[in-house]
């Protein structure tokens, strides 16, 4: 039991891989501005993975992440709070609020794994989010 | 390269391993470890644990990864049997030979098994290893499946047999403590302390049976009962031997070591034996004609032989041990140091008693009443780590001694400061800490707060009895140094809630952006002030938390109770827990509808669990056509009424408690609070409504309402206080709107009405003449608010649902209408649960 539950959490897991602005292939163009809650978050579906994107409206920036939270790989990051410790962006899980930075993806108060972040793009007030596959 | 063996791997030896890591130099020594037992070194003085939980890797003082990082060769499950002093080897049961240039005995002890006939039938055990534990366990269950109220004996009313007694409570069984002494923890306790004791262990459950000889074990193959004497029998059906400890020295008769009459390896104040190349230290160590079954002294030997060996550092073991101890026993506090019994002639003794609480204070002065020289306390310990430094470090003592003990009447304590001791007092013995060490590392800018403290010094991590002595060490540190312990919301504002209440109300704020952008120190905010402006602006403008909702919690950003595996529950409410058969009806048929977990919940109302984001507003328009509305169950605001059916049917009731709770819990459903709120009304003193569990309480009596308030559940449950006595409905809620509004004016942030109040300065006195008194003038004030606030009441699901803005949450994907496809659920109980975390 044990065995396959780790190998699911691998397998969630690997899906989601850090990409760089240089590395990435396809620009995905996920939604409207105006879809997303100002100073907030919402997750976009991208083939099989499930990304959270954040709309810094303060700072006119934006952020995506993946939406899997590592501490308990439940599916909920984008339903976090945003905000910023120290100047870092970074995000809250709405479960057990644990921060991860949204530049770095490491997580601020704990020993976590880091998260996945992704470059985002605004075009033509359309979010874009980029990957490498 | 020299090699150091180390036989035995409890806690002593495993001490040793680690002070050896912090001071050798790997090229110039290498160490091997053997272990007799299976696993590596535990923590046997929280054994006890082992019983609530069963984790034995919880109890392990390091991983076997820690002994790999250090190179240290950790041998298990394998017995040393012979040493031979002339070519420095040893040799292990399964015949192996090794070489050693330094020997380390850390064999410790095992229990003493007094010689009584039938002492080997089965169901008799030791308390010493977790094989012993487990096999208790075992043989328990076994009893539990074969009768209802099974019986368990601890042989020995010593610290360690009453340790084993809480073990008997946890694994179900009726639980004998049987001493020989006329008294429990002889070598602790006086006669009256004892007696308070054994009082209060006789009010949880435990049978004590004291000057009581053993003389034999009866049953046939299997333990049924014990003799003593002529014809005083107990009936039991299982033994725990607890009646002390023998030294494990039977490595030190195969080589002729010097050892004392009645065992144990004689060392010297460097822990060598007779062989100056054999160190031996622990419980199997005699020194000063000693064996000392504490593990701080232990600690104190196994460093001695680490700087010995190493010859790094002249240490040595000190000439007089403190034996002083602090232990919760089942729950009870029990402490002695220094000298707990002394002779007359020594001093005098001032004692405090009190059965009626179970507490016990005895401290012992010199004759001319200016130094401490021992004591011992029951039932009440808090006061142990300051009585113990100033005995340690003899430190002035109050004119009249009688301070130290007794319940300070003027709130101040009879101790001086924390920074008055020495900078040499060790505060945490386990670990050798010293307060000068605790001070340093936060004036040398190592620690920053608590945990930093104890991650670089240790203190604390031991038995733990020096934590509050840590703790305010640690912020008096900090105070000193100017750094003061803000009670700042968070880096983003320099403001407590208080001050933050009153920037908003003055300034009339409406939006987060507005209080960062003038009050804050920039950035975005966080996740500690956004919720608590939320709070603040539902509190002062009677906001729901639709109207800024990424900034609001994450229960109440959608309206829902998120749940482990990130679905939410869904709670209408029922006000005062009255409901029509029609209304119950279509509950169970809305949740049948979505397939929900239900649940009755302890505030008397119904939860259905696992609604999916995209579902939440299709399930609050079903309730919402049925007649519901939210029950804030996701919000720091009113949560329920809980009230007994009262003088409407019941043949008992004084009033109609029903009635008066739903108007209360209509009064007061949606403001936001600092914390969550709840309330109970009881239709007569027997209280079915658990009234006074609540943050305000009522208990109807001749002649009107009694009202109560602070009580709380949870972790630290209290009852309410008495408030007001014989009030009519309408005084009721004129307090009750003060009352509420007060703590929503003033309290901390996640504070509740218990904890509020309790901090309060001048007490429920001082919040009875604010209340009932109108001192400080603004009893109007917090009226109207309140009143504006009832007025202004909406359901914000109904809000929610018909505002298509609003309603562009509630969707997991922001370009997709599908839901999460990484839920799953198992079946459970003919309803569902969310897959198990692993």
């Amino acid at each position: 039991m044990e065995l396959i539950n780790t190998q699911n959490i691998e397998k969630a897991l690997e899906k989601y891989k850090t990409t760089k602005l240089q590395d990435v292939k396809v620009w995905f163009k996920a939604a409207s501005i105006h879809d997303f809650p100002t100073d907030g978050g919402a997750c976009v579906k991208y083939k099989n993975k499930q990304i959270a994107v954040f709309n810094f409206t303060r700072s006119n920036k934006w952020y995506a992440c993946q939406n899997i939270c590592p501490h308990k790989m439940e599916m909920v990051l984008s339903r976090g709070m945003i905000g910023d410790a120290k100047g870092t962006p970074k995000v809250a899980c709405p479960l057990h609020k644990k921060t991860f930075s949204l530049e770095s993806g490491e997580n601020l108060n704990g020993d976590l794994e880091a998260i996945a972040t992704y470059p985002v793009k605004i075009d033509q007030e359309n979010v874009y989010i980029g990957f490498s596959d | 390269m020299k090699h150091i063996i180390v036989v035995g791997n409890g806690m002593v030896g495993y001490k040793f391993c680690e002070k050896f890591v912090e001071k050798a130099n790997k090229k110039e020594f290498k160490i091997t470890v053997f272990g007799e037992e299976p696993r590596p070194a535990y923590d046997r003085v929280h054994l006890s644990e082992y019983f609530e939980n069963q984790n034995a890797k919880a109890l392990e003082m390091a991983p076997r990864s820690w002994y790999e990082e250090h190179d240290i060769k950790l041998v298990t499950n394998v017995r040393v049997t012979d040493i031979h002093r002339s070519s420095k080897t040893i040799t292990t049961a399964n015949d192996a030979h090794y070489t050693y240039d330094y020997l380390v005995l850390a064999t410790g002890s095992v229990p003493f098994v007094p010689n009584i006939k039938g002492v080997e039938k089965e169901g008799v055990f030791v308390y010493r290893t977790i094989e012993d534990l487990e096999g208790m366990l075992a043989y328990a269950e076994k009893l539990n499946q074969e009768k209802t109220n099974a019986k368990a004996a601890i042989l020995g009313g010593g610290l360690l047999g009453l340790e084993a007694g809480k073990a008997v409570l946890d694994m179900g069984l009726e639980p004998h403590v049987v001493e020989f002494a006329p008294k429990l923890m002889p070598r602790q306790l006086d006669s009256r302390s004892s007696k308070v004791l054994q009082l209060k262990l006789e009010s949880i459950g435990l049978q004590i049976h004291l000057s009581k000889a053993t003389s034999e074990i009866l049953g046939d193959g299997k333990i049924t009962g014990m003799q003593f004497g002529e014809d005083d029998r107990l009936a039991v059906d299982m033994l725990i031997i607890s009646a002390g400890i023998r030294p494990r020295d039977e490595l030190a008769k195969t080589c002729d070591l010097a050892m004392g009459t009645r065992g144990g390896i004689i060392v010297n104040n460097r822990m060598q034996t007779s062989d100056p190349n054999i160190y031996a230290i622990g419980e199997v160590a005699l020194y000063n004609q000693m064996i000392y079954g504490l593990v701080a002294p232990g600690y104190d030997m196994a460093a001695v032989a680490v700087d010995q060996i190493l010859g790094t550092e002249e240490s040595l073991m000190a000439q007089h041990i403190d034996m002083s101890t602090k232990l919760k026993l089942i729950g009870v506090d029990v402490a002695s140091f220094g000298e707990p019994f002394m002779p007359a002639d020594k001093g005098h003794s001032i004692i405090f008693e009190n059965k009626t609480q179970f507490l016990y204070k005895r401290i012992n002065v010199s004759h001319d009443g200016k130094k401490l020289l021992g004591g011992i306390l029951v039932g009440d310990a808090s006061d142990y780590s300051m009585l113990h430094q100033i005995y340690l470090n003899g430190m002035a003592i109050p004119e009249d001694p009688a301070q130290l003990i007794l319940p300070a009447s003027d709130g101040g304590a009879a101790f001086g400061d924390v920074m008055d001791l020495p900078d040499e007092a060790q505060i945490c013995s386990c670990e050798s800490v010293t307060k000068g060490q605790i001070c340093k590392s936060i004036e040398d800018g190592e620690a920053t707060d608590l945990a930093g403290v104890v991650s670089c010094t240790k203190a604390g991590t031991g038995c733990g009895g020096c934590k509050p002595m840590v703790s305010d060490l640690t912020n008096a540190t900090l105070k000193s140094l100017g750094i003061t312990v803000k009670d700042h919301i968070c880096e983003h504002f320099d403001y407590n809630r208080q001050d933050l209440y009153k920037i908003i109300q003055v300034k009339g704020y409406k939006t987060f952006n507005e209080v960062l952008d003038n009050h804050g120190n920039g950035g975005h905010g966080c996740e500690l002030c956004k919720p608590l402006v939320a709070s603040l602006m539902a509190t002062i403008n009677a906001d729901t938390a639709n109207e800024e909702y990424a900034i609001q919690d994450s229960n109440d950003r959608f309206l829902a109770n998120i749940q482990r595996n990130g679905t939410y529950s869904v709670v209408p409410r029922v006000p005062g827990g009255e409901i029509t058969p029609d209304k119950l009806i279509a509950l169970g048929q809305i949740a049948k509808k979505y397939d929900l977990y239900t649940k009755i919940t302890g505030g008397v109302r119904v939860d259905l669990f696992g609604a999916t984001l995209n579902q939440l507003p299709l399930i609050w328009k079903d309730l919402i056509s049925h007649g519901f509305e939210s029950g804030h169950a996701y919000g720091k605001s009113l949560r329920t009424v809980k009230t007994c059916v009262g003088s409407t049917w019941c043949r008992y009731g004084m009033d109609e408690s029903v009635s008066f709770g739903i108007e209360l819990e209509n009064r007061y459903r949606g403001i936001r609070a600092p914390h969550k709120i709840k309330g109970g009304v009881s239709g007569c003193i027997r209280e079915c409504a658990e009234a006074r569990g609540k943050d305000f309480g009522l208990i109807a009596v001749e002649g009107g309402w009694n009202l109560y308030v602070g009580g709380n559940g949870g972790a630290n449950p209290r009852h309410a206080e008495l408030f007001a006595e014989q009030i009519d409905n309408e005084t009721v809620i004129k307090y009750l709107d003060r009352y509420l509004m007060f703590y929503m004016r003033t309290a901390k942030p996640l504070q509740r009405t218990a904890a509020w109040q309790e901090r309060l300065e001048g007490g429920l006195d001082y919040l009875k003449e604010v209340i009932i008194e109108d001192k400080l003038g603004i009893a109007e004030d917090l009226e109207k608010e309140m009143q504006t606030l009832v007025n202004k009441f909406k359901c914000e699901w109904t809000q929610a649902i018909n505002d298509p803005e609003m309603m562009k949450r509630f969707s997991h994907f922001v370009n997709s209408e599908e839901e999460d496809d990484n839920l799953v659920f198992v079946p459970m109980r003919e309803q569902k649960m969310p897959e198990p975390w692993n």
